[in-house]
């Protein structure tokens, strides 16, 4: 990447591995601004518009928390309601609107392609903050964050993806990132909600080493890291088999009796059954501080993308 | 088939593709050329092949580069005065734009935005091309030709 200046940041699949542990080490050293144990004023006089046309808690807070800990101020929308795109404007007139107003736009949108479009309408910087099902890149960055903070390092790891591996936005975008580093995957997922054969073919091809299994039991004893997500109730038309399957991928501390003693459990949150609470307290449990891990990661691309600091 | 004295012969159309040419030209009832369809005729190329001849048109870039995705190997032979004029090979592009519809329903180029949509060819043979803002691969092609 020659310059991060101006750059949108779309899809995860742009970014080479080069970029990414550029993007990592720049997050590690605003970690201690991220915690509020110091504080920094590089992006005061900017203005990061979010634009989210649908809601998300957890983005658009960490968004904000990152912008305004680097003394920078925002503005937006958290849902449609009340917005000229109620009166039928179209994505490209919003944008080209806000870009009057600010320096830098984050953009979720539930439609695949929305930012890609969004980033042809504007000379701003566009962050993608989730796109429909398609891309969510600086999730991805969060995650891979969190793997190389808590571990040291992301080579070599074994990393048992858990869910639903089917739908899951979240755990295709980190398998491609993945690919990148030598790491050994395993995939875990209820029958029926395997990952996609295209993106184990390309993953394969891409030098990673794949395993599949439809039980929990097979990787834990293994396993570095344990990515779980929620296995979704609408997947489901039978409530029971629903209620059987999900039961039988839930993390609890009988499961993790097995564990290595430094194996790292995340998960995007929001979680419903899939790691009992019980969990928490264990020092396997490493979820919020995945979730912490997003202001220092969107500090990092804001700081990028603006081009100060360095 | 009877020769034209000025129009377009599109040859080397795969074998049963030739109405799906027809519907990329727009060529419908209300015709005022006449045009010529050979369905199913022995090639030395290809086993077997079909042939469209239209009267007194020639065809847009853009008409080609459709073509080119439902029948890559298809010669556009321009005749003038009974002679032909030029004889073209068409060829893929690298890329589509403003010709194919996305089937992702989700996707924001079928929403009312001021956009083209734009496809990647990914493979030529078989053809795979994938939408270049929500990233799927299209699955069939020619019902997507707009």
């Amino acid at each position: 990447m020659a310059s991060w200046k101006g750059r949108d940041i779309l899809s995860i699949r742009d970014f080479s591995r080069g970029d990414i542990e550029v993007v990592l080490k720049y997050a590690r050293k605003l970690a201690p601004v991220a915690e509020g144990q110091k504080s920094s004023r590089s992006l005061e006089g900017k203005v990061l518009a979010t634009l989210f046309f649908e809601p998300s808690t957890r983005t658009r807070l960490s968004f904000h928390s990152a912008m305004i800990r680097l003394g920078g101020q925002v503005l937006g929308f958290s849902n449609v309601e009340g917005t000229s795109v109620q009166k039928g404007e179209t994505l490209a007139d919003t944008v080209r609107m806000v870009e009057g107003y600010a320096d830098a736009i984050v953009l979720r949108h539930p439609h695949e392609g929305a930012a890609v479009l969004a980033a042809e309408f504007t000379e701003r910087p566009v962050i993608n903050a989730g796109d429909g099902a398609g891309q969510h890149p600086t999730q991805t960055l969060q995650d891979l964050y969190t793997i190389w903070d808590e571990k040291g390092k992301i080579d070599g790891q074994g990393i048992a993806l858990v869910g639903d591996l089917k739908y899951g936005r979240t755990v295709h975008s980190l398998a491609y990132a993945l690919a990148q580093f030598g790491v050994s995957l395993t995939l875990v997922s209820p029958p029926g909600l395997e990952m996609p054969w295209e993106i184990v073919d390309e993953l394969k091809r891409a030098g990673t080493q794949v395993a599949t299994t439809h039980r929990l039991d097979d990787v834990v004893a293994t396993a570095d890291v344990l990515y779980v997500t929620r296995i979704q109730r609408e997947r489901f038309p039978d409530p029971q088999e629903y209620e059987r399957v999900a039961g039988s991928y839930r993390v609890d501390l009988p499961l993790l009796r097995e564990a290595k003693k430094d194996l790292i459990v995340m998960h995007p949150l929001p979680r419903v059954t899939e790691v009992d609470p019980a969990v928490d307290r264990t020092a396997h449990a490493k979820y919020f501080r995945q979730a912490f891990n997003a202001v220092p990661v969107r500090m990092a691309l804001l700081e990028m993308v603006l081009g100060v600091g360095g | 088939m009877t020769p034209i004295k000025n129009g377009t012969v599109i040859d080397h159309i795969p074998a049963g593709m030739a109405l799906k040419v027809l519907r990329i030209l727009g060529i419908e009832e209300a015709v005022s050329s006449t045009v010529t369809v050979a369905m199913h005729v022995p090639s030395k190329a290809s086993g077997w092949k079909d042939i469209v001849k239209v009267e007194d048109r020639e065809l847009s870039p853009k008409e080609v580069d459709k073509i080119a995705l439902i029948a890559p190997r298809a010669t556009v032979n321009v005749i003038r005065n009974y002679n032909v004029a030029e004889k073209h090979v068409v060829r893929l592009p690298d890329r589509a734009v403003g010709i194919l519809r996305c089937g992702n329903p989700n996707c924001i180029t079928n929403l009312r935005e001021p956009v083209e949509t734009d496809f990647s060819v990914l493979e030529g043979e078989p053809l795979r091309v994938a939408c270049r803002y929500c990233d799927r691969v299209l699955e069939d092609i020619a019902a997507a030709i707009v």
